[in-house]
């Protein structure tokens, strides 16, 4: 009798904690749904890793649209591979999760500010490089360093953790101070306010802050070139024909002119100079 | 004047003149402190218009960002609750029993889960989800924030139940005993019901913990809830202190709405008990102000001696929780 | 299951001393001034009483993350405090850490108190009263002492979150345990063993305060 009633509520408890579960799974059977049936290709829609957060390259606007650089070279690819804009679904790619996301086959491919280095193409394989960015400064409209020296003097702001942040510390402004925090945005309020000097990271990040229409006037990049980053889509490893077909995408975006229109579009008010295109497998 | 404590002397005219000047005093100081503030950020133009009256002329700021990141934050917090109470229950009970064998691992359990940071439980949650199973990516920030806040939590209102139980007067038990019922069947249908009765305002107020904590995975998780939305729309309309000031009132509505409910509950769960010779008084705005909010109120058969200040609580009647 | 653990890479023991320092510095402000508001909540002066509660609720309400992240935006980048220590900003950002722990623990503290006034016996307060004492005489002779003895164990579980909310500080470039952490997590292939760590470090932190506080609190409860 003891027993019956002690198992009795255990089995209450557990089935509640199953019901609970049961309904957090279905979420999740929705999810894998949808990028299932996306992960085989060719087929109704198609998946591509994005980041949402990062003005003129990729950001959610407030149209609950997506917008900026990276996405105007995977809306081609992914026109040139056979599907309309409407057939694609975005998903978020943060720079931890990008290999994760394609080892799992979360997603078809990837465009979000990922550069090509030996490291990462032991996990994954890539397509391109599509831009070349370089590692530079953004600070106020009128302010400027004309040398690499001159970092070590300032007060400097990046994201917690990032590859840009790291290489102030380990190579080119080990004395400067540097301000870690969550977002570019939360460093772009000091700078504002002139408690911070310099934002640092890859150019087209910074060209896409200063383009955006709030921001219009008030910032300008250093024009510094502190390090080299191609910019490649990411593939599953070892996926050639994939492979082939984004490179040939990419050459025919560059040549019918739209590359030169998507850096434009999403850079032009920043006054960012662009590096001309690169050629696909040219690796700086 | 009603709110007469017995730390002071009703004020006479001149007592009456010195809290005056002391008012007067301290309103300027605030209000030198907070135009000092405006001040600067006006003259940082933190104040613009365009930064602020976003969030009246544009709606797509909350049918985008806020309002699902909203839902996000309830869809887990909610989650967590469900699930972590009946484990709380069951552990609380397993702290109770009288075998070794089970009281012995469920403390090592509740104790363990207690000290750990749910920072580090989300985090580590996430990895092992990445790695080890496959649930969907979509879902996966969901399942780390979840089960952060389950294993945290659960141990928690362990706690809870089982300080609920023990401030139980001793004649429930006995009295369940007396007519045969046996311990399984005494837990379950006298202590239980009326512990968890007792600690509901209690669970409520957790609830306010596991709100703010679903904050925690959003920033490290990229789990979409509202503060994590809330940056979205920061770098959208680069107007970051504002976006973070209506995130930050947003969850200070959403918790005070749940703190007035818990006081809601023991203020209805005391007067149910009025006759048993409590002699606090209430004052309503102070009901859970306790640590985490456990506000025990243990059956006052014995009539307490009369307490110095106006709330009704008593601190040391359970291991109150403060939770981050 | 160790050997990852290269301490000439990863500054173990240091990440754990500054979350120590934290909590020290954190648990000494907040219990000043927490005081202080529990004070002003029980004050003859309406406005203080007002404005206790309304720090209250206001702190309490809100997710540490945000305050903290507050502390360096709003307080440092727009206000432009530098908290004595211009030009270094990983001082900066240690001091402004602590300034939000303490504005966001200080309402555990203040609100433990005033129960805790309320376990002393209402003829304290008036026969300290009868003998002509003032307002703030009666708290600090006579009721705070009594009070304090009566939730050293609550104080201690305030301590104990507190502690582990350091963690919180990674957000704005402290670097404590969790941010040591997640950096390994990164680079390490060992994820089990790295958490492991951690969970025992915090462990090795929060248990010995639970239990000396937990003897405290017996040894100094006032016997009613």
């Amino acid at each position: 009798m003891r027993l019956r009633k002690a198992s009795a509520l255990a089995a209450s408890v557990l089935a509640l904690s199953l019901a609970a579960t049961a309904c957090g799974s279905s979420d999740d059977e929705g999810g894998d749904g949808g990028s299932d049936g996306a992960g085989s290709g060719g087929g109704d829609s198609i998946t591509i890793g994005i980041k949402f957060d990062q003005p003129g390259l990729g950001l959610q606007t407030p149209d609950g649209d997506y917008a900026g650089f990276d996405v105007d070279v995977a809306t081609y690819i992914a026109g040139e591979l056979g599907y309309e804009p409407d057939q694609i679904e975005w998903v978020e790619s943060p720079s931890a999760e990008r290999e994760n996301l394609l080892s799992r086959g979360d997603v078809d491919f990837i465009a979000a500010t990922y550069s090509i280095t030996p490291e990462r193409e032991e996990q994954v394989s890539f397509a391109g490089p599509y831009l070349l960015a370089h590692q530079d400064l953004l600070m106020r409209v009128g302010e400027t360093v004309s040398s690499p020296d001159e970092i070590n003097e300032l007060t400097l702001c990046s994201v917690a953790g990032s590859t840009s942040a790291q290489n102030v510390q380990n190579d080119f402004a080990p004395d400067a101070q540097l301000l870690e925090m969550g977002t570019y945005s939360e460093c772009l309020t000091g700078l504002e306010n002139g408690t911070v000097d310099a934002l640092t990271t890859d150019d087209s990040i910074l060209a896409g802050y200063a383009s955006q229409e709030a921001n219009q006037g008030k910032f300008e990049l250093a024009g510094l070139e502190l390090s080299n980053e191609n910019y490649g889509v990411g593939i599953p490893k070892d996926d050639t024909e994939l492979q082939q077909q984004i490179n040939d995408a990419l050459t025919s975006m560059v040549e019918s002119g739209a590359w030169d229109q998507a850096v434009e579009d999403n850079f032009g008010p920043a006054g960012y100079e662009a590096e001309a295109a690169p050629a696909i497998g040219e690796i700086v | 004047m009603t709110n007469l404590s017995v730390l002071y002397d009703a004020p006479g005219p001149r007592a009456k003149r010195r809290n005056v000047l002391y008012a007067v005093l301290f309103v300027a100081v605030l209000g030198a402190f907070f135009w000092w503030v405006l001040q600067t950020m006006a003259d940082k133009n933190q104040l613009d218009a365009e930064k602020w009256d976003v969030f009246v002329t544009d709606s797509r700021i909350w049918t985008t960002f806020l309002w699902p990141g909203l839902q996000n934050t309830l869809i887990a917090a909610s989650l967590s609750l469900v699930i972590a109470l009946p484990l709380g229950v069951l552990f609380g009970i397993g702290r109770l029993s009288d075998h070794w064998w089970i009281r012995r691992p469920c403390d090592v359990i509740v104790e363990f889960f207690r000290a750990v940071p749910v920072l580090l439980m989300m985090i580590f949650a996430n990895a092992a989800y990445a790695e080890w199973s496959n649930i969907d990516r979509d879902v996966r920030p969901l399942y780390a924030v979840v089960t952060g806040l389950v294993l945290y939590n659960a141990s928690v209102l362990a706690e809870i139940v089982r300080a609920g139980v023990q401030t139980l007067p001793r004649g429930q038990g006995e009295a369940a005993r007396a007519i045969g019922l046996r311990k399984g069947q005494t837990m379950v249908f006298v202590l239980l019901p009326q512990a968890v009765t007792a600690m509901l305002p209690a669970i409520v107020s957790q609830l306010v913990v596991i709100v703010k904590d679903t904050t925690l995975g959003g920033a490290m998780l990229g789990y979409s809830e509202l503060l994590t939305n809330a940056r979205l729309v920061s770098t959208n309309y680069a107007n970051t202190i504002a976006a973070y000031t209506v995130a930050a009132l947003i969850f200070i509505a959403l918790n005070f709405l749940l703190t007035s409910l818990a006081s809601w509950l023991e203020k209805r769960l005391r007067r149910g008990k009025r006759g048993t010779g409590t002699v606090v008084k209430v004052d309503p705005s102070g009901l859970m102000d306790q640590p985490g909010g456990v506000a025990l109120t243990p059956d006052v058969s014995v009539p307490e001696p009369r307490a110095v200040a106006t709330t009704g609580a008593s601190p040391d009647s359970a291991r109150t929780d403060v939770t981050s | 299951m160790f050997d990852f653990l290269d301490l000439e890479q990863y500054d173990l023991f240091g990440a754990f001393w500054t979350t120590v320092q934290l909590t020290v510095f954190s648990a000494i402000g907040s219990l000043i001034w927490g005081t202080i508001l529990a004070g002003m909540r029980v004050s003859p002066v309406p406005i203080m009483r007002s404005f206790g509660t309304a720090y209250v609720h206001i702190f309490r309400n809100t997710p540490l993350t945000l305050i903290i992240v507050f502390c360096s935006l709003g307080l440092y980048q727009t206000l432009g405090m530098t908290m004595f220590a211009e030009g270094n900003v990983d001082t900066i950002g240690f001091r402004l850490a602590v300034l939000g722990f303490i504005a966001y623990t200080s309402t555990f503290v203040c609100e433990a108190l005033r129960s805790g006034i309320n376990t002393v016996p209402v003829g304290q307060a008036e026969a300290a009263r009868a003998l002509g004492l003032s307002f703030t005489q009666v708290l600090r002779i006579v009721v705070l002492p009594q009070a304090f003895r009566s939730v050293v164990a609550p104080l201690a579980n305030v301590l104990i979150a507190l502690t582990k909310n350091t963690t919180v500080a990674a957000a704005i470039s402290v670097a404590e345990a969790a941010a040591l952490m997640r950096t390994m997590i990164e680079n390490e292939a060992n994820l089990i063993p790295i958490a492991l760590l951690f969970a025992i470090g915090f462990i090795i932190l929060t248990l010995p305060t639970g239990l000396l506080l937990g003897w405290l609190a017996k040894r100094v409860a006032v016997k009613r």
